[in-house]
């Protein structure tokens, strides 16, 4: 209900839909806030029982109030009610229920529980094996779960981004705000990050004074000038997720999630921030008490209780009970008494507790059970004579004490360490390279201390960074309600709930004792405790605490379970943001792509890049019509093809042609200016790693090829020559990949076309087979390289990029005329197999020259890279599977890549093998599928036939082995 | 994670890529024998501790030598290959 | 004689504008890579300076100004954007196609790259003059401080449109994000 207080509180002035029904609001209220002001209590069903849920804190942390936002494509399950703001027409829908919240027929598991215990699964579902995946899975599934994704793709847009600081300051509670005004008043570069819309922390939620004012008059002085600092930077609703290492942090900001239409915002960002010191002020985690069906809605957190009075105006009951064990929680009772709320009883297990307000006290007393079907009635008190009696109660506030929030401590392997006086885990010391723990985070018990603390962490911090900061005069501020004894459960035969977001009970932790899954990420697995979204910031201690009394051992003996990023859940959405459709990777584009597309070019990707993969003309109903022409086009006449994708690689200096004769097997030192020649470059380990041509321009300047697939490969591998081997020589390296668009021209009719694009006249006689040099194009200085990768008479001409688009359509234009035209990359690959060029399909990395019959171009008189591995007697067994030709001579007149080789007659199957098919085409020059492989001894079985089989596509046939080279083999076509 | 490119400066990981350990610089002489070569491309010792990798930054070109904590991943420092080797 | 039509990278790109920022294509005279041979730094430094006054970068500088400027592109490696050079004594290679040189201008400018590239671009660290080889998101890129607001980009020329299409999303959920009340 709402309160009626003096002051600012202003009526609902908005609307937002639960299940369905509307619900009035404040703004800046959350959806727990307003649905406890409208009286509802009951909010969700719990993961395995399906038992009523309602809220139980006002924070991240909270384990029931899990609600899904929205609908259809965008809808987002599994959200806190605690963290969502109110906007105008949100709609929230309640989970895990069927068919109503109210109604929910799978709360029969409840009935069943006696035999859903910790283990249950394990016990159970282990036979018969065929039941695993089509029974058991979908109804355990179906049973157990939480929100629902929409199953459709989410368009909203999302962000990441990065950021970076001296300081990050990671909570603005007090001692977070004290630490960010030392580190601002220093001028230290500050980003200070608040999950909350709003900074102050739990000064927001209590009522105390600082400096004689209240708390918040002081939050809203120290929030102005932190935000008036051009040095500070303040992000909102903004939790850090993550420690990394070197001082990296994962933060997820939940930029848009709170307003009505967010347009085009992001609606969350995930942000990657790097400090070089940070201070965690991340508070604490009130943890609470186990005691008989403690998880009725309406029991709830007692500092929750009263945030929710203080801060938004609205108690959780009209008749509130507190069961505390420390002084801290009669502060609920005191503050709700205040507002006019009934508080029936405060029932303390301390003897000696002490009331500071006018309300009944229990001390020395227990609450030992509850009841209420949808949302607490009574509880059972068991005063200190052991007398029990019912009290009437709609909300019971509940405290066991506190939780330091450690969590980022732990994230790079820091363990938490027991504070006997605290009864807590407080931060282990250097946990994180420069990570300053400070307030209740560390342990701090009271406002005074925060505010001490946050000062002292940014001094420390500052002094890491090499700043002397002189510490400032403190604040006056609240330093009581510090007293506490630890106390964890009420004993008892009925389920008492430890972890209320997976069901699990002190009976299912002692189990596991019991059944020796005494360790504690044993009992964690075995219960699931822990593993439910809220990560167990709730249970985890005092799951800890009753399973070190169930083993007979301490709790620090017991130890902790590892706390892991996320802190807080990050959507995938938000991590991989720009990432989906064009964002996904880069594209690039030749110069020719307009001009492609234009002429209905389907794309094929190579690497990044696009290239055209046939050139449908009009008629044509299939990919392999259209390459069959262009094939016997470039055969006949004359084809163009953009090659701007291969690797281009400027070498020039004074030891150029020894770092080439270094890379490549054999020498490019003995080349001439003007000559062009194919190089074929090993790792290492004497495989082969690419191969090409390298033109030389000059005596010391060569331009290396490299294939389009193994550019950024080879270019890493030249600086890891030049810099680590042979630093010695003088070379400096470049890729010229981008600044030429060039294209090939092949067939009889090549010269043809060129003598009209050329700056001519061009006297072919000084243009023998592998030369090159520069030449004019239409006007333009460019290049041309005689080499050939179809067989036919073949030149590549260059040009700078900017006049690629323009020179493609002249080519074009002209190739048309002496009936050639364009030709795509399956064209291209036809007419390379039909000369045995090689691709990487067939140097895939397992190759070496020796398999594919170029040993004899590892020159003897030179080292080169991968030479003396090359040498090892396996790489050099004639055994081992060899490049070798194959046709299809069976029934089946068809080669497939991929398929394997078995001699004739043996079983198709891995023993048998001879060997598999890396390229196959239909070549319509010899009207014959055609294909390249690796088989045993290959090379020495040219004639013989074996058996193709492809398992995968269920294609079998007999081929013809071969030499590679089935067109022109003498080269007489190209050499022209 | 971040390296210091000893040109560029600190750098997130993302800049970088990784090519195993530093000895990788010390190519053995063509005819240092198998046991050389062998103990050169493939035989890497896996410590609990302090260790030398290969970096290669990307975006400048540059070849990396960074020393680092396996257990810790704490970073001592980086150099230059092309500095070392000089 | 037929000529050739030259046609800038971001030619069906840009300019665009997304609120007051601006991102558009700058297309120099020349751009010249110059890599000075060993012991050759000084030599080649001053004979840029006699050419087009400028000398050879730090790493991670620029020298020069808008209409002759050398951005330091990797160890012993420097772009110089202006007038075709060609200093003896180093490796000098024409990139004046190579590269998409994009400037983005306005409030949005800083922010819009924090999307994008890892790098500290807060003023003190990364001040007008400074340049870094760094990521845009997948891409590698060379990024130049010219002004408070004022940023040049260089990507291969290849993947302008991928550049293009990262700058106008990052500014469009900028755009987005400053619209919030």
């Amino acid at each position: 209900m709402r309160l009626d207080r003096s002051g600012g509180d202003v009526a609902p002035s908005l609307s937002f839909t639960f299940d369905g029904e509307t619900v009035r609001a404040r703004k800046g209220e959350t959806v727990a806030a307003a649905l406890l002001a409208n009286d509802i209590r009951l909010v969700g069903r719990s993961f395995k029982y399906h038992r009523p849920r309602g809220i139980w804190s006002a924070g991240p942390e909270e384990p029931n109030a899990l609600i899904t936002l929205g609908r259809g494509a965008a809808q987002t399950p599994n959200q806190r009610a605690t963290v969502q703001e109110v906007y105008e027409g949100l709609e929230v829908s309640s989970q895990n229920r069927w068919p109503s919240l109210k109604t929910d027929l799978l709360s029969v598991n409840d009935l069943a529980a006696p035999f859903l215990g910790a283990g249950f699964y394990y016990k159970t579902f282990m036979w018969p094996r065929a039941f695993w995946e089509r029974v058991y899975e979908p109804v355990i599934r179906r049973a157990a779960g939480l929100g629902a994704l929409s199953g459709a793709p989410d368009q909203e847009p999302y962000e990441k981004a990065y950021a970076h600081c001296d300081l990050l300051v990671i909570g603005s509670g007090p001692s977070g705000l004290m630490a960010a005004l030392v580190a601002a008043r220093a001028g230290s570069d500050v980003i200070v990050a608040e999950q909350d819309h709003a900074l102050g922390g739990r000064l927001l939620a209590e009522v105390e004074e600082i400096d004689g004012a209240p708390a918040a008059d002081w939050v809203a002085a120290a929030v102005a000038e932190l935000e008036a600092a051009p040095n500070v930077r303040v992000m909102s609703r903004t939790t850090v997720t993550g420690v990394y290492d070197q001082g990296t942090y994962g933060a997820i900001e939940r930029t848009a999630m709170h307003v009505a239409d967010p347009g085009a915002a992001p609606r969350q960002t995930f942000w990657r921030i790097v400090a070089k010191a940070s201070i965690l002020a991340s508070g604490a985690i009130e943890r609470g008490i186990a005691f008989a069906n403690n998880d009725r809605p309406g029991v709830m957190a007692a500092g929750a209780v009263r945030a929710y009075a203080n801060r938004w105006g609205v108690s959780p009951g009209k008749s509130v009970t507190v069961f505390a064990n420390n002084d801290d929680a009669h502060r609920t009772a005191r503050d709700l008494a205040a507002a006019g709320v009934t508080v029936a009883a405060v029932i303390d297990p301390r003897a000696d507790a002490q009331a500071i307000g006018d309300y009944p006290l229990f001390s020395g007393a227990q609450v030992t059970g509850t009841t209420g079907r949808l949302g607490l009635t009574d509880i059972t008190i068991r005063d200190a004579s052991g007398k029990d009696q019912s009290v009437w109660t709609d909300c019971l506030a509940v405290s066991g004490g506190w939780n330091p929030s450690v969590h980022l401590t732990c994230h790079m392997n820091g363990r938490p360490v027991w504070n006997e006086d605290l009864a807590a885990f407080v931060p282990a010391p250097d946990a994180v390279p420069g990570l300053f723990p400070a307030g209740s985070a560390d342990g701090a018990q009271s406002t005074a201390d925060c505010l001490r603390t946050g000062a002292e962490a940014a001094i420390a911090a500052l002094e890491a960074l090499g700043q002397t900061t002189e510490a400032p005069a403190l604040p006056k501020a609240e330093n009581g309600f510090t007293g506490h004894t630890p106390f964890w459960l009420v004993p008892g035969k009925k389920r008492a709930w430890l972890d209320m977001a997976n069901d699990v009970t002190v009976k299912d932790v002692k189990l596991a004792a019991q059944e020796n899954f005494a360790s504690v990420e044993h009992m964690k697995r075995y219960t699931t405790q822990g593993m439910a979204p809220d990560q167990g910031k709730n249970s985890n201690v005092a799951a800890l605490a009753i399973l070190a009394d169930a083993t007979g051992r301490t709790i620090p003996q017991t130890g902790t379970t590892t706390f892991r990023p996320p802190f807080a859940p990050v959507p995938l959405s938000a991590m991989g943001a720009g990432a989906r459709g064009k964002g996904f990777a880069p594209e690039r584009f030749t110069t020719s792509h307009t001009a492609t597309e234009d002429l209905g070019a389907p794309f094929v990707e190579a690497g990044l890049w696009y290239r055209p993969s046939y050139y449908p003309r009009a008629g044509e109903t299939t990919w392999r019509q259209s390459c069959d022409r262009e094939v016997q086009m470039v055969r006949n006449a004359v084809g163009v093809a953009d090659v701007s994708t291969l690797g281009k690689i400027d070498i020039q200096g004074p030891d150029a042609a020894a770092l080439l004769d270094f890379v490549y097997t054999n020498m490019f030192s003995t080349l001439k200016v003007g000559k062009v020649r194919y190089g074929l470059m090993l790792r290492e380990d004497g495989h082969v790693m690419d191969d090409g041509t390298t033109a030389r321009l000059g005596e010391t300047h060569y331009v290396m090829t490299t294939t389009t697939a193994a550019a950024g490969q080879v270019m890493q591998h030249l600086d890891f020559v030049l810099q680590a081997l042979r630093p010695d020589w003088d070379v400096r390296i470049a890729s010229a990949t981008e600044q030429w668009a060039q294209f090939a021209v092949a067939g009889p009719k090549a010269r043809a076309l060129l003598d009209v694009v050329l700056d001519g006249p061009i006297d072919w006689a000084a243009w023998p087979f592998m030369s090159c040099g520069n030449i004019g194009v239409a006007g333009v200085p460019g290049r041309l390289f005689r080499i050939s990768f179809s067989g036919e008479e073949g030149f590549e001409v260059a040009v700078p990029a900017r006049y690629g688009e323009a020179l493609y359509r002249l080519l074009l234009s002209q190739a048309s005329v002496l009936g050639g035209g364009p030709y795509g990359m399956e064209a291209l690959n036809v007419l390379r197999i039909e000369k045995g060029f090689i691709t990487h399909s067939e140097i895939h990395g397992r190759v070496t020259a020796f398999d594919i019959g170029m040993e004899r171009m590892i020159s003897a008189k030179k080292d080169c890279i991968g030479k003396t591995m090359a040498a090892r007697p396996g790489l050099l067994d004639p055994a081992r599977e060899r490049l070798v030709g194959l046709k299809p001579t069976g029934a089946v007149k068809e080669l497939t890549a991929g398929a394997h080789l078995f001699n004739m007659g043996a079983e198709a199957v891995r023993l048998e093998d001879q060997g598999y098919i890396t390229s196959v085409c239909y070549s319509p020059t010899l009207g014959s599928f055609l294909g390249l492989g690796f088989l045993k001894s290959g090379p020495d079985r040219i004639g013989e036939t074996v058996q193709m089989v492809d398992h995968l596509r269920g294609v079998k046939t007999e081929v013809e082995v071969c030499n590679p080279v089935f067109f022109d083999p003498e080269g007489g076509r190209m050499r022209g | 994670m971040r390296i210091t490119c000893p040109y560029c400066g600190e750098r997130d990981i993302r800049e970088f890529t990784y090519r195993g350990h530093a000895l990788a610089i010390a190519r053995p002489a063509p005819d240092a024998g198998e046991a050389a070569w062998d103990d050169y491309l493939h035989l890497r010792d896996n410590p609990a501790g302090a260790t030398q990798d290969l970096w290669h930054h990307g975006p400048c070109g540059a070849w990396v030598i960074v020393d680092r904590d396996t257990v810790t991943h704490e970073v001592a420092g980086s150099k230059a290959v092309a500095e070392v080797k000089r | 004689m037929v000529s050739l039509v030259p046609k800038s990278p971001c030619a069906d790109l840009l300019p665009l504008a997304i609120a007051e920022t601006t991102v558009s294509e700058v297309v120099p005279e020349a751009i010249t890579l110059v890599a000075p041979f060993k012991g050759k730094k000084k030599t080649v430094s001053d004979a840029l300076k006699a050419e087009v006054g400028v000398g050879f970068p730090a790493p991670g500088r620029m020298t020069g100004k808008q209409d002759a400027r050398c951005i330091w592109v990797g160890p012993e490696q420097a772009l110089v954007i202006g007038p075709a050079v060609s200093p003896d004594g180093a490796a000098v290679t024409d990139q004046s196609d190579g590269f998409a040189v994009i400037q983005i201008t306005g409030p949005m400018a800083a922010n819009a790259l924090a999307r994008l590239t890892p790098i500290d671009l807060r003023r003190d660290h990364f001040k007008p003059g400074h340049t870094a080889r760094t990521l845009l998101n997948h891409m590698t890129c060379s990024i130049t401080r010219l002004g408070a607001a004022s940023f040049e980009i260089l990507v291969f020329r290849s993947m302008a449109k991928t550049a293009v299409h990262e700058l106008t999303e990052a500014l469009k959920l900028l755009e987005g994000r400053a619209k919030l009340s």
